[in-house]
């Protein structure tokens, strides 16, 4: 049974065609790497599958239930986590507070609740340890190396438990050895059962992490297949054109 | 020795002290401190009872507003129009009093006013997208003209049968010899300072002031936080305009003219950004604390009072420079 299924998906914006007729399904525990050149609406696509969007058309089923998303609160609530690709961080709060932002814990009896400091420090503290990154909780997220704010981003979609991840771009800004880090850590949540979108333009993160591959070119999905039985020069040529499609 | 991973995650990086040193409110603090044991010994009539009843009376009306701008300048906005909210909210009270009602009805029509009044900014600044400049810079216009058309522009200085209930409210010292006003400051700075600090709330005001987009992204709730905001720094301005009316005993529909700067001032000398994601609320009592003692002081040293704009102007300057310092110290 799949996780997610999108069903003849389109989204226009006016008269834009950002993603046309686009179909795939998302099994659990598997890594898909989403290729495609800027414009080719891999990030239309993301954000409708993370709320920030609705579809024009098409419908989305989630283990066999039609799944309609109005806001990104719903899909995080059906276990969908999105790590953005601007990371989404607030600079002037701690690692923990943009870990928690939205939904903060609070301790305390009705309209008297407060915030549980600690239980936040504690708990994203576990979380920095279980992804092995040197990330203190308290630290402004303002101080912070990119790989520690990667990791801030990606500890967000560990907090409750998630079916999907999509992360936007998760290696484009950092350094070599903070890349190794976070593969590392999509095998980690791939180990857990679950399904993730990895959105890249760097063909060596897709094809050390991904087992399958998703090419999009100008609004359709143009490839859909095993990472196993593809090859960096085919997704190229899918990517720019010089394949038209392969099934 | 190897520091294990649990280690460097656990390790604060601050002490306390070291945090209070590095705040801008804190150098503030101190300034205010010296200056009044300067103007202690260098005048006669600083440290006399009077003059301490006095200013610490007259911070009171900056610092309230000032609080409630600090939700507005944390979230990145800016509200000019709390002036003439002010004026506005003291004619309302005034004028409904004067026409016979009662002083609690006259104190919820004010209070009505001004949460209407912020509700209006908030939608158009949150929902319709306007630059908070360019709306409160209109409201600053409609509420001063809108005083001014309930009161024909004169003078209200009688009101009503609860007359003397509204000058006890504003001008009476209740405990301790205390001015009524300053009880009300420190009361709403609690409780500004517990807002900020310890609900959500408070957490998501600092997050749409530093990264408003992934505020957004997080699902915290932008907009009507933004309203709420504008209508708590209305409702700051109309609190002040009910406890002002009642310490002079006069409304003027020049009532709070030109306030708007002083409480920007005031918020940002005790270390708020304009730019959004940094305030306290004890920054605003201190920074309105600061203006209050510069322009004591300049009177009593028989500074002429012209020279007052360049001081207070001098000291808005100074306490960024310090931010500033730190800042390119920490760049380096």
């Amino acid at each position: 049974m799949s996780v997610l299924e999108l069903a003849n998906i389109s989204k226009h914006f006016g008269a834009i065609q950002a993603v046309n007729d686009v179909s795939f399904t998302l099994e659990a525990g598997e890594v898909v790497g989403l290729m495609g050149d800027n414009g080719a609406g891999k990030s239309t696509l993301v954000k409708m599958i993370a709320g920030n969007f609705r579809p024009s058309h098409g419908t989305m089923r989630m283990d066999d239930k039609e799944l309609i998303l109005h806001k990104p609160v719903e899909a995080r609530q059906h276990g969908i986590e999105i790590v953005h690709q601007d990371l989404a961080l607030c600079n002037n709060l701690t690692a923990a507070a943009n870990v928690y932002l939205g939904r903060e814990l609070r301790r305390g009896v009705g309209p008297f609740r407060i915030l549980d400091y600690a239980a936040m420090y504690k708990r994203a503290g576990q979380i920095f340890a279980e992804l092995k990154s040197e990330t203190r909780p308290r630290d402004l997220v303002k101080q912070m190396s990119g790989g520690q704010r990667q990791a801030v981003a990606i500890a967000r979609t560990m907090l409750s438990q998630a079916k999907i991840v999509l992360m936007d771009e998760p290696t484009a800004a950092i350094s070599v050895r903070q890349v190794a880090e976070v593969l590392n850590l999509i095998r980690h949540l791939r180990d857990q059962g679950i399904a993730v979108v990895l959105i890249s333009h760097r063909m060596p993160d897709v094809f050390d992490v991904a087992d399958r591959v998703i090419v999009m070119r100008r609004g359709r999905k143009v490839a859909d297949k095993k990472i196993a039985s593809s090859s960096p020069e085919e997704v190229t040529g899918l990517i720019t054109g010089a394949i038209e499609q392969v099934a | 020795m190897a520091v294990t991973l649990d280690q460097t995650i656990a390790q604060k990086q601050h002490t306390f002290v070291s945090r209070v040193l590095s705040s801008q409110t804190f150098w503030v603090v101190i300034a205010v401190i010296l200056a009044c044991l300067f103007l202690s010994f260098a005048t006669d009539a600083f440290a006399t009872q009077k003059n301490l009843y006095n200013i610490t009376r007259n911070i009171t009306f900056v610092a309230i507003v000032a609080l409630g701008m600090t939700f507005v300048i944390i979230t990145g906005g800016i509200d000019l129009s709390v002036g003439s909210v002010l004026c506005l909210c003291s004619m309302v009270l005034a004028v409904t009093m004067h026409a016979g009602y009662s002083i609690e009805v006259g104190i919820l029509a004010s209070i009505a006013t001004a949460l209407a009044i912020g509700a209006f900014n908030g939608v158009l600044i949150a929902y319709l997208g306007f630059p908070p400049f360019v709306v409160t810079l209109g409201m600053l216009s409609v509420a001063r003209s809108l005083a001014m058309v309930a009161s024909n522009n004169t003078v209200v200085f009688q009101f009503g049968p609860d007359h003397d209930k509204l000058l006890a409210l504003g001008g009476g010292a209740w405990v301790f010899g205390i001015a009524n006003p300053v009880l009300y400051m420190i009361l709403l700075a609690l409780i500004t300072g517990f807002i900020l600090r310890w609900t959500k709330f408070g957490r998501h005001i600092f997050a749409i002031g530093g990264n408003e987009h992934a505020a957004t992204l997080t699902g915290v709730p932008v907009r009507q936080i933004k309203v709420a905001v504008y209508m708590i720094s209305a409702l700051s301005a109309g609190v002040a305009g009910i406890i002002q009316t009642g310490w002079l005993g006069a409304v003027t529909t020049n009532l709070g003219t030109g306030m708007e700067l002083q409480v920007i001032a005031a918020t940002v000398i005790g270390g708020a950004n304009l730019a959004g994601g940094v305030g306290t609320a004890f920054g605003a009592i201190v920074g309105a604390a600061l203006i209050e003692v510069i322009r004591n002081s300049l009177g009593l040293l028989g500074i002429n009072a012209f020279w007052q704009g360049t001081f207070i102007g001098g000291a808005i300057l100074l306490a960024v420079l310090f931010d500033r310092i730190r800042n390119f110290r920490r760049s380096d």
